[in-house]
């Protein structure tokens, strides 16, 4: 159980308190409304450069970092295509300072040319380091556009090439700050061994003089039913073949979400997974094998992924994945399959609790949601789930109509 | 009206509270450190137990028992063990560390019962059988070949090589040694370091008395094991140093490891090193970070650390830079340490990075399992909670004369072994 106070400001600022008194420290977290899927076609990967942008200095403070370092304080974000996500962690006797940094970069940023210009070299750097310059790491550059032809999921965070991000221009940066970074769009836990009073005086004393700004009307266009079989083949050095397999599934808000979340886990949670089991030791087709869910807010993907082993015919190994596939389709999962996946969604929440930081993003995003209150009964949509409702799931999603497949295959010398 | 440039006050960090284990010792001897804290009603068990027995001629036995040791027993197959884990919604984890391997627990308390005796099962009857040894060999080549097709981690295979040798710490893994390996050699190993006398237990989490008495139960008798066997001790003489680039025509960055042996936590030393290193490479302001990605924009990240074992220690630098600037890359890291080395660090930038490492340590204590990690490192060391005392102290009282002294007794770049895996 995550307790938490909640109030919003007169701009527009939802805020949330979790008191949390068994530690010293304290967490700021705030949750911007604005991801990869809120950038223009011609200028993707934006919403991630732009979060490289928030630490290099705001309105009145030069520098982010120093500031906090100072206090003893770390930071960090992460850009996905649905949110930005910023996080401080500090000792709570000196939680104002997160508040004074915090409050600043939403007021107004720097605007830095020289920050701007080494930020982009840092996320090109990034993105050869994790894309690039790594077997494989080019997968999702290649898959999203294939799965999705309409809905701006096509490309990765990190953005489409590196092109896009060596374009960006100050005047793009401004506006983006202002049609995205303001108090309406953005929701703020604040967590860890503080009082809900003390965080209601000091948010109304760094936030509430911020002006509302616009509220950002999210209208982005829809992708169509998929209703054909998509393929595609990749040649490259790497050492082993690989298939990647992406099914639509539904959004993160639709009553059956928790329900493809524990398909996958029992294609693939853990060593007595059917997957594991099935593929990887019995029929030893695959070295490695993994399905999961991409939770994104609207119309998602499940994955399921492989390596082959050296050998090993590429039909054989996608028939192999199919036929578990049909099994789901055909048969219902028995009880005891059944009560493993339930019992181990909810050891992994009762886990999380251990972690002051996952409670506070989790609260923000559940926030963002629609009810920071559905994170506590979140486990009894887990539990609700039944077995009928996982193969009517998998009847539905599991079907060549709507699967795009990837193949990677090994380049052979030319 | 509101100030908003000036700095609101802050506090050095004071007060930073650790929770000592309670010690005790199963009937057969076997000493089980606790942590009981928490709110949740949850708990981890970690058995572990001190590498032994290393032979060169086999490095993956000791690493092969780890993957393995839940992998089929006298009465379990590895599909029952997975099922039963999974079935409790527990975890399983297996570790293969540089001195020591683990087998650890994350149970529900409303399951340990259920759980502890697959435990039991994995830890005093394992069997290795032919099959899963034989798909473990398949499939770790297979990803031994994916990794080798990136930069860093050749690099920091190469480097560790570099350093430690054919020892724990740096043998040379192949493809060919995984061939090597027989179900005799991991039944052999199992033998002699899975045994009571080479255990010890941590728990952390909700652990009473009952909780105690059903791991004493189980474990502390009807587990016989006297194989000998002993104790992993590495001496290192040679000094190994200079450049060694790992050719990759087709790379667009290039890995850099660069390091040397170091002191470990026994050394009195060690507590100011790590102010060293925080000030070089340990936190996101450092210098390198503030030269080479803030300032030059040449990488997404860079850091140092100083790595504390059992008989040695080491210190590196490590970053993947555009392959073009590389050559530069290497040259701001060398000019960074030469301005340790000739120039005091400001008091301004000093304090800083106090306050930061207070905070981080006070931060590092999050719960009740961090509590226990504090515990398991000084315990490995051979230290006591004096070590933190110091530590602290350390900290907040070093001055810039030191560091400089400190600079030039460690970080010798003549004397570094640097791995380039790219281009350069």
């Amino acid at each position: 159980m995550v307790d938490f106070n909640r109030f919003t400001l007169a701009n527009g600022l939802r805020v949330l308190v979790h008191e949390d008194d068994t530690t010293p420290m304290a967490v700021l977290n705030i949750l911007y409304d604005v991801g990869a899927r809120d950038e223009e076609a011609d200028k993707t990967g934006f919403a991630h450069l732009f979060e490289h942008l928030m630490f290099g200095g705001s309105v009145n403070i030069p520098s982010y970092d120093e500031p906090l370092q100072r206090v003893g304080g770390e930071n960090n974000a992460f850009t996905s295509n649905d949110i930005t996500n910023y996080y401080i962690t500090l000792p709570a006797v000196n939680l104002e300072t997160a508040f004074w940094l915090e409050s600043d970069r939403m007021l107004s940023l720097a605007f830095s040319e020289k920050s701007l210009e080494t930020q982009r070299n840092v996320v090109c750097e990034e993105f050869k380091q994790r894309y690039l310059n790594q077997p494989y790491g080019d997968v999702w550059l290649k898959l999203r556009p294939l799965a999705y032809k309409k809905h701006p999921y096509q490309w990765a965070t990190i953005g489409q090439d590196l092109k896009q991000i060596e374009d960006a221009k100050m005047e793009d940066v401004k506006a983006f700050f202002k049609k995205h970074y303001n108090p309406q769009n953005a929701i703020m836990v604040v967590g860890g061994n503080v009082k809900t009073q003390d965080v209601k005086a000091l948010a109304e004393k760094w936030f509430a003089p911020i002006a509302p700004g616009e509220k950002y009307l999210r209208n982005l266009p829809q992708e169509p039913l998929q209703q054909e079989s998509r393929q595609e083949t990749v040649y490259a050095k790497v050492p082993l073949n690989a298939i990647y397999m992406a099914f639509k599934m539904p959004d993160r808000k639709n009553p059956d979400y928790q329900c493809f979340d524990l398909i996958s886990d029992v294609l693939s949670q853990g060593q007595s997974s059917r997957l594991y089991n099935s593929l990887l030791k019995e029929q030893q087709l695959f070295s490695e094998i993994h399905a999961y869910i991409t939770s994104s807010i609207d119309e998602g993907l499940f994955v399921v992924e492989g390596k082959l082993v050296e050998g090993v015919k590429m039909e054989q190994a996608e028939a192999a994945i199919w036929k578990e596939l049909k099994k789901l389709k055909e048969h219902q999962v028995s009880t005891d399959e059944l009560t493993k996946v339930k019992n181990k969604s909810e050891s992994i929440m009762v886990f999380a609790e251990m972690s002051l930081l996952d409670k506070a993003m989790n609260l923000a995003y559940y926030e963002l949601l629609g009810d920071a209150g559905l994170l506590n009964n979140e486990i009894d949509r887990y539990l609700a789930v039944t077995a009928e409702q996982m193969q009517q799931a998998a009847r539905n999603t599991f079907v060549k109509e709507q699967c795009s497949t990837l193949y990677y295959l090994i380049a052979k010398d030319a | 009206m509101l100030n908003r440039t000036q700095v609101p006050d802050s506090k050095q960090v004071n007060e930073i509270n650790f929770i000592e284990p309670q010690e005790q010792e199963l009937e057969n001897g076997i000493k089980v450190y606790t942590i009981n804290a928490g709110k949740q009603d949850l708990v981890r068990i970690e058995f572990i137990f001190d590498n032994v027995n290393w032979d060169e001629s086999k490095p993956l036995q000791a690493i092969g028992v780890s993957h393995l040791v839940n992998n089929g027993t006298a009465r379990l197959s590895a599909k029952d063990i997975a099922d039963k884990v999974d079935y409790y919604g527990a975890f399983l984890q297996t570790e293969y560390g540089a001195d020591q391997s683990s087998i650890k627990l994350y149970t529900l308390n409303k399951h340990l019962r259920a759980v502890l005796p697959i435990l039991k099962s994995i830890i005093d009857e394992s069997v290795f059988p032919e099959q899963e040894l034989a798909i473990f060999i398949q499939n770790q080549k297979q990803s031994l070949q994916v990794s080798l097709q990136k930069n860093d981690f050749l690099a920091r295979k190469n480097f560790a090589h570099a350093i430690f040798g054919q020892s724990s710490y740096g043998a040379n893994i192949e493809p060919s040694d995984y061939d090597a390996l027989r179900q005799s050699d991991l039944l052999d190993y199992y033998r002699s370091a899975y045994k009571p006398q080479n255990c010890s237990i941590f728990v952390a989490g909700r652990f009473e008395h009952t909780e105690f008495e059903l791991l004493n139960s189980i474990f502390g008798k009807n587990w016989n094991n006297s194989n000998s066997s002993v104790q992993n001790k590495f001496s290192f003489s040679s000094s190994p140093k200079g450049e060694l680039l790992i050719e990759r025509p087709e790379a667009i960055q290039s890995a850099i490891r660069m390091g040397t042996r170091s002191i470990n936590r026994t050394h009195p030393d060690f507590a100011a090193f790590q102010v060293l290193n925080c000030v070089l490479g340990g936190y996101f302001g450092s210098r390198l970070m503030a030269n080479i990605r803030e300032d030059k924009g040449y990488t997404y990240g860079i850091g140092s650390a100083v790595v504390s074992m059992k008989d040695t220690g080491y210190f590196f630098i490590a970053t993947e830079v555009g392959a073009e600037v590389c050559g530069k890359a290497m040259e701001e890291i060398e000019k960074e340490i030469h301005i340790l080395k000739t120039e005091l660090v400001p008091a301004a930038e000093l304090d800083l990075v106090r306050n930061y490492m207070l905070g981080s340590m006070l931060g590092s204590l999050e719960n009740t399992f961090s509590h226990a990690d504090k515990f398991k490192s000084i315990h490995y060391s051979g230290l006591d909670y004096a070590y933190y005392e110091n530590y602290i102290q350390t900290v907040k009282t070093i001055d810039s004369n030191c560091l400089q002294a400190l600079a030039n007794k460690y970080l010798n770049t003549g004397e570094f072994v640097k791995v380039i895996a790219g281009k350069k």
